[in-house]
């Protein structure tokens, strides 16, 4: 493609795109909103996941040790309750040191800091490898001999991955139908404005120029409509994220969700956005200038 | 040059428009080719143009071969036609000079090529000074003049005129056809299809004539034989 021709290609993409400014403008906006949805859907997945990967690393659930344990016995468990699966690591906790703890936890209350430890059981911090196994890790490690009960937060757990696991289906269900409306409007708007120049397509074809020549415009106007939709949404979806982002840690009943800093998440979403963005313009035109130029 | 034989076109709904058409028109020839409504005048320039291709027989236009034609060959082929329509489909949004430089940056020419050559053929056909008029803003002679120049913008070995005067006024109209006698003496191969015969019959010129799909006479010197409907 030479210079003159591209500065042609990009000029007439240009007009054609504000020659019928309604239909640019529906095409764009249909664009923002699609690109929108998926990127909120598909950033709730990602700071579900984000969630998810956190409390698995700070995850733990405890095992108490029978009271008719003494301490020595209870330190010989460590080995049976590592060999089951799914456990990372399990610490032992004396009596003692779980009190201390519990009296730092609580300085400010001065009838905690007098407790006899005797109170208070041996344990067993026990983290995980893969948090959504939680369930059947808790049931093998009670049914270890001397092991008394065991604490889990299962329904957080749980609560995390059904979030994720349905931000994930719904922003793949989304994202698969709003792409072929997409297509299917930014494609409309190119077939009027190949409808509305089919006399000079028809002068373009007489004088014998190729079809990738006239093709060329076409696909210009579908990857301005859909590059300016993606920039647009991108904006948009900043704006949007770090408003959610500041209302959740002002939050007092949200303060256990920590949401991802946008500066770890622009760059894929601006590159997915501008992607989208492009293959649903580029696409839309194609499809619509592929039957003007049969024959 | 160009060439028919035994050309046959029928068309998807059962019409038989061409039946074993033989024809050859050398480099730099000037013919008219008349016939009355529905003989085949318009199936054989959707033939020359590549816009249908024959049922039948072979069409050699300029060294191309259309009767099997690559979609790569296709735009070469038309690149050596320029074609001139009755109702001259001229793009009303741009102006006389955007008119030719549109096919010529259709074909690929560089700005510099259009600088040089779009004056040129604006001084041909005698609309210098209405480069930068919009079609409308021209008379019907005018507007046939730009499709002319359009046509002849790209330099094409042949031009081919399909009722070039059919909305023209009969002085216009034969100011027309010499404009077109001048553009073939310069070596351009013209054909023109017409059923004004009076116009014709102005002119020493070679007349095919066609009736039911079948060439009826071919001779020099105005139309010969039978009459020639709108």
């Amino acid at each position: 493609m030479g210079k003159h021709n591209f500065r042609y290609f990009f000029h007439e993409g240009i007009s054609n795109m504000f020659s019928h400014g309604f239909m640019s403008f529906a095409a764009i906006g249909i664009t923002v909103a699609c690109l929108l949805i998926m990127g909120t859907f598909t950033l709730v997945a990602v700071n579900a996941d984000q969630q998810l990967k956190d409390m698995e690393k700070d995850n733990e659930m405890l095992a108490y040790v029978d009271d008719s344990y003494t301490t020595e016995q209870a330190r010989m468990l460590q080995k049976e309750i590592e060999a089951q699966p799914n456990v990372a690591s399990a610490t032992f906790i004396t009596k003692e040191e779980a009190m201390k703890e519990f009296q730092q936890k609580y300085a400010d209350e001065t009838l905690f800091q007098d407790l006899d430890p005797a109170i208070l059981r041996d344990r067993y911090a026990i983290k995980t490898v893969d948090i959504q196994l939680t369930g059947k890790t808790k049931a093998a490690v009670e049914k270890i001999g001397g092991i008394a009960s065991v604490t889990a937060y299962e329904e957080i757990s749980d609560g995390l991955i059904t979030v994720r696991n349905i931000a994930t289906v719904v922003c793949m269900t989304l994202i698969v139908i709003l792409l072929i409306v997409s297509v299917f409007i930014i494609s409309n708007t190119i077939k009027l404005t190949t409808f509305d120049r089919r006399e000079e397509i028809a002068i373009m074809r007489m004088v014998g120029a190729t079809n990738s020549f006239i093709r060329w415009p076409f696909v210009y106007e579908g990857f301005m409509l859909g590059f300016t939709g993606a920039v647009i949404a991108f904006l948009l979806q900043w704006t949007l994220y770090e408003a959610v982002a500041r209302g959740v840690e002002s939050s007092d009943t949200l303060q256990l969700i920590s949401v991802v800093d946008f500066g770890q998440l622009w760059v894929p979403v601006a590159a997915t956005f501008l992607i989208a963005g492009i293959v649903i313009g580029v696409g839309g035109s194609l499809s619509a200038i592929r039957r003007f130029l049969q024959v | 040059m160009i060439r028919l034989k035994d050309v046959e076109m029928e068309y998807d709904n059962g019409t038989q428009a061409i039946r074993g058409i033989t024809l050859t028109i050398e480099d730099g020839e000037f013919i008219f080719l008349v016939g009355p409504s529905g003989a085949g005048k318009s199936t054989i320039i959707k033939l020359l143009t590549g816009e249908v291709e024959p049922s039948q027989g072979r069409i050699m236009i300029n060294g191309f071969s259309v009767s099997n034609i690559s979609d790569k060959q296709l735009p070469l082929m038309r690149r050596t036609v320029g074609v001139i329509f009755q109702d001259f489909r001229l793009i009303e949004k741009k102006t006389v000079h955007d008119n030719l430089a549109f096919v010529m940056r259709a074909v690929g020419s560089s700005e510099k090529e259009l600088r040089k050559r779009i004056p040129y053929v604006l001084k041909l056909v005698g609309l210098e000074k209405k480069a930068t008029h919009y079609p409308t803003e021209l008379s019907g002679g005018e507007q046939q003049r730009v499709a002319i120049a359009r046509a002849l913008v790209n330099n094409p070995t042949t031009i081919i005129a399909d009722e070039p005067t059919g909305n023209l006024d009969p002085e216009r109209s034969l100011e027309l056809m010499q404009l077109l006698v001048k553009i073939n003496s310069l070596g351009t191969t013209v054909v023109v299809v017409t059923h004004e015969k009076d116009l014709v019959d102005r002119f020493e010129k070679r007349v095919v004539t066609i009736d039911g799909g079948r060439i009826v006479n071919d001779s020099v010197g105005g139309y010969v034989g039978g009459h020639i409907h709108g």
